[in-house]
């Protein structure tokens, strides 16, 4: 054993020590009592808090995307729908190096270059902790594939969503329209609506077309579920649930067979194509050519095809029917004979000498008839589409009076028809004019502009549905149907349908004998007339108006269609509408550098009624008139 | 008497005679708690826990055997031992996650660092008694150097846990020892400022979790994912606890290393401030025994050991609760007595083995 030193003081060493080992002793306490207050402080004040952060950790609120509704035409036709397929998506927020694991997906799935550009281009239009479909459509293999590795693949997930197929590919794709990922304007949309919370799971939205004026018919109400996550975010148990609610159906009063009937007889032509039922203003085709595939846009597009499509010269995108401003050419005159008559400028009877060409000012309008049309009465003006007859109505009338009766048949202002973006096109008026124009000297409107305006050039320029309109308005004795496409919004929960417009707009009082005459004289036009080599033989009477509109003035010089180039050529304008006795279709044709209205309008126009009053298919794309004639 | 003869009773009697039942007597209901958690954090290591629980047992009745005087004999030995291997780790260390702090004997894989927790107290409590009142200005010094050469060795692997305990472990040494307060509070203020140099000689990853303590909202899915988890885990306890077997951030994975380091987040989440209570007072219980052990010893080596490892259990304790609920930076400390795994529970009832030695010897110099 130790024995102690000499000199020490086993006492005092001991109270020493024991006194630190109190010290120690008091510290622990100490130390014991602050973990209590920062337990107390953690589980008695702030538990709440706490309390309310686990319940948010554990539980997260899922939206079910409910389904968007059918889109079906007039007879069931179904022309938008849903599927539900695989993708398999990316959440870039949760992975490291996206190009690393894109490579190694690419050992178990195929990704091609393209499926990489677009996840690039989605990544860039996407906030990160979205998740963006890298491919889509996997097979049932594909998804064994992934499922298997899907260890290796944190922030990596195959999901079963639902997709947007437009199964008769590009038929009236303008009408449809196309729905592609939400993006800000979207989102911008959603809030002003109130719908975020509906909107939470949702990745898509309309973006054009039908699908973008009725998404809020169209998309439904989101269900939600209440599941327990673990700290991966994988789904552990569902808790609660609240079922969607499927989106509206959309039946429409287009009639798929007139539409493809309409597509097939353009061809290759560009153009566009209004037809309206005239008794309830519902749209029964409504063609814009060329179009596109909807499909492409589903789940973004690709940026080979949305260059394609973007730089294409025929402009694909483009609704013609509602974006498209031309002159109506000739299809102006039958307006302009009613507005001479309802504003007492001319009788039917009271004829003009036309020598062929008028003078104004110094300035020469000729007639397309070498020495003219002889003695014109209103009749015979509108068949043998006489110019020199309206020139000099024009300059009788004077400009406000003109752009005045035309406003009254919907020229320069848009229908109102159910898609977004129509165009208004130009009603040309002095005080249009004088907001075109900056320059004083242009802000005048000169007497001399009003005789073209007569025989629709100069300023004009509608749109192919306003020129429907103006000729279902005609063919209607003056009642006006807001233009539609959308016949009745379905409810697949209850089966109600509701209808949509049933109602007239508005109806303009004509005088009956007005109407009666310039009926008469369209008529005349398709039996004896610049319409009558399209219609020859056919088994019902028909009324029409044949235009050309000029694209490129050829100063005096004798314009001579095959020798411009194709570009450049006139474009061709055909209204009609039948039968001539009870309307039931009325329509109006552009073709883009078609030439005469004649030549590759008219016949067109032939095809699409001998279809819908005959029920004759076309064998092939309609036949251009080589010999027609915009006068005979 | 018969060598040979089986008597039970004897037996009985003759294997807890080194054992102090008032010390056992408190481990066993913190065992007992323990394992009633264990079975709700990670049932399926609970076969394990209890093999390394008896493992730990046998060490601690082996270590209650030895009288202080062999211990004494061993201080020296098992420092030298120690450091040498500290550096050999240094030198010749297999790498995991970073650190540099195992070394591989090809059977079996050591932690030299783990020896050091006992080594310190016994090589610091040896050199005190071997120079016992004769201190001057020259053994503070040398005991500072024993105390500082192998703390940086650790330091340096690194692993920050260890190196707290082993320098806790000698400073309370050096503390019960009798440093004069003037000395103590100058190395206070010294230290603290010195704080600057010891932050650029910090591991980045080190930097961090301070850092991240300060606060923790900075990085809510990366290096604060921890500290936030388990502070919700013990906040969202309560006062009663969700109930055992009912924490959503123990069972849905919200809680890292919920079976080790942080086991005390899944006894606070389910046992509430109830549970946190009883087991604080458990280990005030503990302690205090043990504190009790180290007045009562007879020389000033055993005192000084004594008090040092009671002293090392509340290091442990404290360090790791106060890193759960947020208000330490995370260091790998485990709950004493409490977390899983075989060599913490071993060596720290190697300590419950002397202090039970050193009470039991505690008469023999007043006889």
């Amino acid at each position: 054993m130790m024995r102690p030193a000499e000199f020490r003081n086993p006492e005092q060493e001991l109270d020493r020590f024991q006194r630190r080992l109190a010290v120690a002793g008091g510290f622990v306490l100490f130390a014991f009592f602050l973990l209590f207050a920062r337990f107390f402080w953690l589980q008695v004040v702030q538990h709440e808090h706490f309390q309310t952060r686990a319940e948010d950790n554990r539980i997260s609120l899922v939206p079910t995307v409910p389904n968007r509704g059918v889109i079906a035409d007039r007879n069931g036709i179904v022309l938008a729908r849903n599927y539900s397929a695989y993708t398999l998506e990316i959440t870039p927020g949760k992975v490291a190096d996206l190009e690393a694991v894109i490579g190694e997906l690419g050992g178990i799935i195929d990704i091609q270059p393209k499926d990489h550009k677009r996840f690039r281009k989605l990544l860039d239009e996407s906030k990160n902790f979205e998740s963006l479909p890298i491919r889509t459509r996997l097979t049932d293999e594909e998804v064994a594939r992934f499922i298997a590795q899907r260890f290796r693949f944190p922030g990596v997930e195959i999901k079963a969503r639902l997709f947007r197929q437009y199964p008769l590919g590009e038929l009236a794709s303008h009408a449809l329209g196309h729905i592609g990922r939400v993006n800000d304007r979207d989102l911008a949309l959603i809030e002003r609506n109130g719908a975020e919370d509906n909107y939470r799971g949702t990745v898509h939205f309309g973006k054009t077309g039908l699908e973008q004026k009725y998404e809020f018919e169209l998309h439904g109400q989101a269900g939600f579920e209440q599941v327990e996550v673990d700290a991966g975010g994988r789904a552990v148990r569902v808790l609660a649930r609240t079922a969607p609610v499927s989106g509206n159906n959309l039946i429409l009063t287009l009639d798929t067979k007139l539409q493809q009937v309409v597509e097939k007889a353009f061809g290759k032509r560009r153009g566009a194509l209004v037809a309206i039922e005239p008794s309830t203003g519902g749209i029964l085709a409504l063609v814009s050519m060329p179009g596109y595939d909807p499909n492409l846009f589903v789940d973004g597009i690709s940026p080979p095809d949305w260059e394609t499509l973007n730089t294409s010269e025929d402009k694909p995108m483009v609704n013609r029917a509602l974006n498209g401003a031309y002159p109506p050419g000739s299809t102006f005159k039958p307006f302009m004979a009613l507005a001479a008559l309802e504003l007492g400028k001319r009788t039917p009877q009271q004829a003009i000498s036309d020598p062929g060409f008028f003078t104004f000012g110094g300035h020469t309008f000729r007639d397309d008839k070498k020495g003219g049309h002889g003695m014109v009465d209103m009749y015979k003006s509108i068949v043998q589409s006489c110019d020199t007859y309206y020139y000099v109505l024009a300059n009788d009338m004077g400009i406000d009076a003109i752009s005045g009766f035309m406003r009254k048949l919907g020229f320069g202002s848009r229908t109102g028809i159910d898609i977004e973006g129509e165009s208004e096109g130009v009603l040309p008026s002095q005080e249009w004019k004088k907001k075109r124009f900056r320059k004083p000297e242009q802000q005048k409107w000169y007497a001399g502009e009003t005789v073209s305006i007569g025989i629709g050039q100069g300023y004009n320029a509608y749109t192919p549905i306003q020129l429907a309109q103006a000729t279902a308005i005609i063919a209607n004795g003056g009642v006006i149907y807001r233009p539609h496409l959308v016949k009745h919004i379905e409810n697949i929960g209850t089966g109600e349908r509701t209808l949509v417009e049933p109602l007239p707009l508005q109806t303009l009082s004509f005088k009956p004998a007005s109407i009666a005459t310039i009926r008469q004289a369209m008529v005349g036009v398709n039996k004896e007339g610049t319409g009558a080599r399209a219609f020859a033989g056919a088994e019902y009477v028909s009324a029409g108006k044949t235009g050309t509109a000029q694209v490129y003035s050829l100063k005096g010089a004798k314009y001579e269609a095959g020798k411009v180039q194709e570009r450049l050529r006139d474009h061709a304008l055909f209204i009609a509408y039948a039968p001539a006795e009870q309307p039931t279709i009325a329509l109006a044709v552009l073709v883009e550098n078609g030439g005469f209205g004649a030549q590759s309008a008219a016949p067109i126009a032939r095809q699409v009624l001998d279809y819908y009053l005959l029920g004759k298919l076309p064998k092939s794309a309609a036949p251009e008139d080589a010999e027609a004639v915009e006068d005979e | 008497m018969n060598e040979f003869s089986f008597r039970p009773r004897e037996w009985l009697q003759r294997l807890a005679a080194p054992i102090d039942a008032v010390l056992l007597g408190f481990l066993a209901l913190l065992l007992g708690y323990a394992l009633l958690l264990m079975t709700s954090a990670s049932p399926e290591r609970l076969n394990n826990q209890l093999i390394n629980i008896a493992v730990a047992l046998v060490a601690m009745r082996v270590a209650a055997q030895v009288p202080p005087q062999r211990l004494m004999h061993l201080a020296l030995p098992l420092y030298v031992g120690g450091v040498l291997l500290l550096v050999a780790v240094a030198l010749f260390g297999d790498v995991s996650k970073g650190a540099r702090r195992w070394l591989n004997l090809g059977f079996m894989r050591i932690q030299p660092s783990e020896i050091m927790k006992i080594a310190m107290p016994l090589m610091l409590a040896w050199y005190f008694q071997k120079h016992e009142s004769m201190l001057r200005l020259r053994d503070w010094l040398v005991a500072m150097v024993i105390l500082l050469l192998p703390v940086a060795l650790i330091v340096r692997q690194p692993d920050l846990g260890t190196a707290i305990l082993v320098l806790a472990a000698g400073f309370f040494v050096i503390f019960l020892a009798g440093l004069s307060w003037k000395v103590l509070i100058a190395l206070c203020v010294g230290g603290l400022a010195s704080l600057p140099f010891a932050w650029t000689m910090l591991h980045d990853y080190q930097r961090q979790r301070v850092l991240t303590l300060l606060d923790p909202e900075v990085d809510p899915l990366g290096r604060g994912f921890h500290i936030i988890q388990s502070t919700i885990a013990v906040g969202s306890g309560g006062i009663l606890g969700k109930g055992w077997g009912n924490g959503t951030q123990t069972h849905l994975e919200f809680l890292p290393e919920r079976h080790t380091d942080f086991i005390f987040a899944v006894l606070s989440e389910e046992f509430g401030l109830l549970g946190n209570s009883f087991l604080l007072v458990l280990y005030a219980l503990i302690i205090g025994r043990g504190l009790m052990i180290a007045a009562n010893a007879p020389t000033l080596f055993s005192r000084l050991l004594a008090g040092s490892i009671t002293l090392i259990f509340f290091t442990y304790a404290f360090v790791n609760m106060g890193m759960v609920s947020g208000i330490l930076p995370v260091v790998g400390v485990p709950l004493p007595f409490v977390s899983y795994g075989g060599t913490a529970l071993v060596t720290l009832f190697l300590g419950v083995g002397i202090l039970m030695s050193i009470h039991k010897h505690r008469m023999l110099v007043q006889k």
